[in-house]
């Protein structure tokens, strides 16, 4: 059983166009096969040239698709990355965050993916490559369902962008436990504030729903209201961007009751980063 | 170094050593560390990167070694637990500031816990605890309650740890070296080396029947060994615990009563038995049952037990009915817990070679020779055919007292003549080994003017699963347990284990008493808010003390310290409860409230015999040996039963060399369970340390001050004498064997009598911070008082005290097995090192009548009272009473908005 270790992009693509699956950090893949035996032929994707790392695109930003989450949180970034990098920290474990990428972490497609909520925030496109060409598509399109994914046969999520972006963000995970804990609910936010008003808000949330999900209604209605008013237009938005459903974890009361409460919380970590950020 | 191993091969640095060795690419790095690369301290818990026991250093990084293929290791520098505790002088500092705060337990989770420890170490920077937990928190401990892990790593330092000493002495754990330098070896890590592999095949459904189809072709299309089933097995296909509830089968014939349950197991080569195609078995799902609601009219489990009744028990005393009638005050109830996992960081294991007529079994166990006698039972050999030499256990808890994984190893090495070995999986064992009962209670307690306990009602049904196991004795345990420790001059308790389509509940921590406290303790502070008496008072005033005789009529002139353990709280109970006023005033959107609740344990079995052996010799070179057969699991018997030995001999522990359990060489000290070790076997080694030195003082016509010296030969200093005494002879020269078994009485159809020589009691208070809006619970502090009669070794008493605790903060926020939806460790979710506040353990010592020095059982005392504290602390925190665990955060929310 192979294991293929590419150091170019090309070499990747052709191996996994010969069926070959890809493997990153293993964080997911391994998991998966239970007591099964590995698949018969593993692309590894670490190694490949420009493929690790975060580097300036223009005037955004790449996140190479071998990226792993403790890239992200000693990367310099500015003050709206703040929620991907709250995320980072609070993906499973230290050792799963040296392997896991955050590629992987969107491929899997789990409704609990914790980066899918802040890279929704920074409004990220996905890059897939294949020896055919690469195709690029917005973050929201690419996860289509639970486990569920754009990617085709022999495609890898070889880079995601994010554009400009101003403001400060945050990030909160609600779960029964404090570390190794699949979140109940979770919400992102980036927020920009110019005298005291929203100037822009966008806000997300995982676990609510068979996928993260952007919460544009309550954004509308947050943009150009005073910061302090945020907590009265939550309290009084019910979610229809969401749907949450009963599992182990919690029911989907909790989850639409919660959701509310993480929102305010979250909104107001990025308002407050933002006013310090400002003054 | 070369980057490049030839084809097939792995080339890596392992701890300083180039090697290159051959493997699959894509194999879990653990497997080829463990199996190929024979680092052995590499310890695999889940497979799936839940636990953190395989953590690993790769160039640098702590990794769970079991997500990483293995080829991605080509050229990386990987290090683990042994390499750098000899070679890194921060591990080895970090490795004796474990041994000297006993951060190791059972020592599972103890290479995880250091290769993760020593990254954050090397980066050096600011130590708080905040960045230990941040550092430490995906892996898990099932042992210790973390605190002295987050203690040992913010004091990595040189100083030695205490060596020597006898009864009260804080002595770092004699066998704990090798949990912290990586040489102890578990279940797995003593495989004979070639062994064919056990793989078992389990019923996916919760009830079914089966028919197999072709095995011979599926044998021999996948290459195995053997097929093993029901009809292979020489003796009687069923095994059990209790005398006469011997009622699981190795192999289920004809249907299953849960999913999860063995019909089969192949044998093959460890590449045969992976690569395999799917067994051969036609399923045919039948209606099922998994809560006793609906039991009783569903088809029997067990024939000859009508309505699914496995048994039930009473203890009735006064006229509870009547009693109640006339309380002035009385409040009720309805409570419930779930199916609790053991959930020790090392899933069972076993391996097996045939030995002539007889069989050798290595495996990690609580019961040495019951599992001897269970194994012979079902090969139809006699116990004395069957050896059971225990390896280093990681964890129990109660489970690894009943046979799991040893039976088919045994049945495979006797057929095939061959060494064969089992490690079940994360998944495999969570589906079918014992879990803690669930529990369905309903209580109603009376009280007078004076607030005075007048009568206590108790009704509790338990979903004892598919078989027996320790049910019976859960039973029979709770009745007497439940009115707490306090003085219930009316009571009447009623128990009834109801057998359901699900795996078996058997022995966990307190069998059955932490689930009967969540009920009483509650609804003592109900009962205390209605009379408007302080809640710590209101147990002050109604606990038993010396002379008051119990629900089953026993009365303790000495040692019944609840008394004591209430009014060591009182200072942390006052400043807790103005600490919270002040929070809260402070606070609106979060609430702190201040929860108490108490235990109590009777240590050792329930009115029956349960007796332990202790084995001591001198050689004729002067060495002394201890046999000592109270398996440690991680609780700490090996030191604490050599304390006692040294102690009641009169020489320095150093003296001592530990021969551990194993049937063939050291005698029977029971099981290491119901908190009886060192109460029991404690009393047997102390008996044999009295004798050894009677005979030797008597060789040497000396008085009883004389001082005794092993020094290559055996030297007595009596004042001015100095005698030597001869040595002499093969095996021992000097020997004594000393056996000890706790008084008791049988108990009559009241359920009256004296079930237990010794209690054990305690009291804990829980600060714990409720945040309103999503009814999370955070847990700001643990005070526990704990009368353990005489503490051994106080470091090991508050080591129990801090995993009994992380066990009931478990069992009270978050942990609850569904069976077929939370079969690993990321739904199944016990504490992380987050989860766990700073317990400040308060040892009373009111000694015993009957504990050797005076020292009680402790290790399920310390797990009872936490779960209702919390619930009582939730309660106070926000009016919102948690009925049914556990209280995650959508029950605690749902209670809240139900104000």
């Amino acid at each position: 059983m192979p294991l293929h270790r590419p150091e170019t992009l090309s070499e990747a693509l052709s191996l996994l166009a010969g069926g070959g699956r890809a493997l990153g950090g293993g964080t997911d893949l391994y998991p998966a096969l239970r007591d099964g035996p590995p698949p018969a032929d593993l692309v590894d994707l670490m190694n490949v040239a420009g493929l690790r790392g975060v580097s300036r695109d223009g005037n955004g930003w790449r996140i190479g698709g071998a990226t792993t989450w403790t890239d992200i949180l000693r990367a310099d970034l500015p003050p709206a990355f703040d929620g991907l990098k709250q995320a980072s920290r609070e993906v499973g474990s230290v050792q799963i965050q040296n392997a896991g990428t955050v590629a992987g972490n969107l491929c899997n497609a789990s409704p609990a993916a914790d980066g899918v909520p802040a890279l929704l925030t920074l409004e990220a496109d996905v890059e897939l490559s294949s020896q055919t060409g690469t195709r690029r598509m917005p973050l929201s399109q690419f996860i289509t369902g639970p486990r569920r994914t754009e990617l085709a046969q022999g495609e890898i999520l070889s880079a995601i962008f994010i554009p400009e972006t101003t403001g400060s963000g945050a990030f909160l995970k609600l779960g029964a436990r404090r570390y190794l804990v699949i979140s109940i609910a979770m919400v992102a936010a980036v927020v920009e504030i110019r005298e005291g008003l929203i100037v822009s808000a966008k806000l997300a949330a995982g676990s609510c729903a068979p996928v993260a999900q952007r919460l544009r209604g309550l954004e509308a209605q947050l943009v150009g209201k005073p910061a302090h008013d945020a907590a009265a237009i939550i309290t009084a938005h019910d979610f229809p961007e969401l749907a949450p459903i009963d599992d182990v974890r919690a029911p989907a009361e909790y989850r639409r009751d919660a959701v509310a409460a993480l929102t305010l919380r979250t909104l107001n970590a990025a308002i407050s980063k933002e006013t310090a950020h400002v003054a | 170094m070369s980057l490049d191993a030839p084809n097939g091969h792995i080339g890596l640095t392992l701890n300083g050593a180039e090697i290159t060795v051959p493997a699959d690419s894509t194999m879990r790095l653990s497997e080829l560390l463990r199996e190929v690369a024979g680092a052995k301290d590499v310890k695999v818990g889940c497979n799936a990167g839940d636990c953190g026991a395989c953590t690993v250093l790769v160039d640098g990084n702590p990794v769970c070694a079991c997500l990483m293929a293995a080829g991605q290791a080509q050229g990386a520098v990987v290090e683990t637990q042994s390499g750098l505790v000899a070679d890194d002088p921060i591990a080895e500092r970090l490795a004796q500031s474990f041994q000297r705060h006993q951060a190791a337990q059972c020592g599972i989770c103890t290479p995880g816990m250091m290769v993760a420890a020593v990254a954050l170490l090397r980066r050096g920077g600011a130590l708080t605890s905040e960045a230990v937990e941040d550092a430490l928190g995906g892996v898990l401990c099932r042992c210790t309650g973390y605190r002295k892990i987050i203690a040992a790593v913010l004091d990595a330092s040189d100083t030695a740890p205490l060596a020597e000493g006898g009864v009260g002495a804080p002595i770092a754990r004699l066998d704990g070296w090798p949990k912290v330098n990586g040489a102890e070896r578990f279940g797995d890590d003593v495989a004979p080396e070639g062994a064919l592999v056990v793989r078992v095949i389990r019923s996916p459904f919760h009830r079914a029947s089966f028919a197999f189809g072709d095995l011979d072709k599926y044998r021999e299309d996948n290459g195995l060994e053997r097929i093993l089933l029901a009809a292979d097995v020489p003796g009687e296909n069923c095994f059990g615990t209790i005398p006469g509830f011997e009622d699981q089968p190795m192999f289920a014939e004809g249907e299953t009563r849960f999913k999860g349950e063995a019909i089969a197991a192949v044998v093959g080569s460890t590449e045969a038995v992976e690569a395999m195609q799917a067994f051969p078995v036609d399923w045919t799902e039948l209606p099922s049952v998994t809560t006793p609601d609906g039991a009783g009219d569903a088809a029997l489990l067990h024939e000859n037990r009508a309505g699914n009744v496995m048994c039930r028990g009473i203890v009735r005393r006064g006229d509870a009915a009547a009693a109640l009638a006339e309380a002035p005050h009385r409040v009720a109830g309805d409570f419930s817990t779930g199916f609790i996992e053991h959930g020790y960081i090392e899933p069972e294991a076993a391996s097996a070679i045939r030995v002539g007529d007889r069989l050798e079994i290595r495996c990690c166990t609580q019961a040495p020779f019951m599992n001897r006698d269970g194994i012979a039972r079902l090969m139809g050999l006699a116990p004395e055919a069957i050896r059971i030499n225990p390896t280093a256990t990681g964890g129990g808890f109660g489970s690894k007292l009943d046979l799991t994984a040893q039976p088919y190893v045994a049945l495979a090495a006797w057929l095939l003549n061959r060494p064969v070995r089992i490690t079940y999986s994360r998944t495999e064992s969570l589906m079918s080994s014992t879990k803690r009962h669930p529990s369905e209670v309903h209580m109603e307690i009376g009280c007078d003017a004076e607030g005075r306990i007048t009568a206590a009602q108790f009704d509790g049904v338990f979903n004892t699963g598919a078989y027996a196991s320790w049910g019976p004795t859960v039973a029979n345990r709770v009745p007497i347990h439940a009115s707490g420790p306090y003085l219930t001059p009316h009571y009447e308790a009623k128990s009834v284990g109801i057998h359901t389509n699900t795996a078996p509940a058997g022995a966990f921590r307190g069998f059955g008493v932490p689930q009967s406290a969540v009920a009483q303790e509650q609804l003592y502070d109900i009962m205390a808010d209605r009379l408007g008496i302080d809640r710590l008072e209101f147990r002050l005033r109604n606990c038993l003390r010396n002379g008051d005789p119990t629900v089953t009529g026993q009365v303790f002139e000495r040692g019944m310290g609840i008394d004591a353990c209430l009014e060591a709280l009182k200072p942390s109970w006052d400043e807790a409860l103005a600490e919270c006023a002040a929070f809260n005033g402070a606070h609106e959107g979060r609430k702190r409230g201040v929860g108490i609740a108490s235990g109590w344990y009777g240590c050792g079995n329930t009115s029956i015999s349960n007796p332990s052996t202790i084995r001591a010799g001198i050689t004729a070179e002067g060495q002394l040996f201890l046999h000592q057969g109270a398996v440690d699991i991680g609780q700490g018997s090996n030191t604490v039963i050599t304390q006692i030995f040294a102690q009641a001999l009169g020489v320095p522990v150093a003296d001592i060399t530990l021969v551990g359990a194993d049937t063939d060489v050291t005698p029977d000290a029971g099981k290491t369970s119901a908190s009886r070790q060192t109460y029991i076997t404690g009393n047997a080694a102390r008996l044999c340390g009295e004798a050894l030195r009677a005979q030797i003082l008597r060789l040497g016509n000396v008085s009883n001050d004389a001082v005794i010296s092993l020094d290559g030969g055996l030297t007595l200093t009596d004042g001015e004498a100095t005698v030597t005494v001869p040595l002499m002879g093969e095996g021992y020269a000097i020997e004594a064997v000393e056996s000890y078994d706790p008084p008791t009485t049988p108990l009559d159809e009241n359920g009256q009598g004296d079930p237990y020589a010794v209690f054990g009691t305690a009291a804990q208070l829980c600060v714990a911070e409720v945040d309103l809006a999503l009814g999370t619970t955070k847990l700001i502090r643990i005070v526990a008082a704990h009368d353990v009669g005489r503490a051994i070794n106080p470091l090991l008493v508050e080591g129990q005290v801090e995993g009994g605790v992380a066990q009931g903060i478990g069992l009270a926020l978050m942990e609850e097995f569904l069976p077929g939806r939370t079969e690993n460790l990321h739904d199944y979710l016990i504490p992380t090192i987050g989860d766990v506040p700073p317990i400040d353990t308060l040892i009373i010592e009111s000694g015993d009548m009957h504990g050797p020095y005076g020292a009680k059982g402790l290790g399920e005392h310390c797990l009872i009272p936490t779960a209702p504290a919390v619930l009582n602390a939730i309660a106070h925190a926000t009016g919102a009473r948690i009925h049914h665990l556990p209280a995650t955060p959508d029950r605690v929310r749902a209670a809240i908005r139900a104000l």
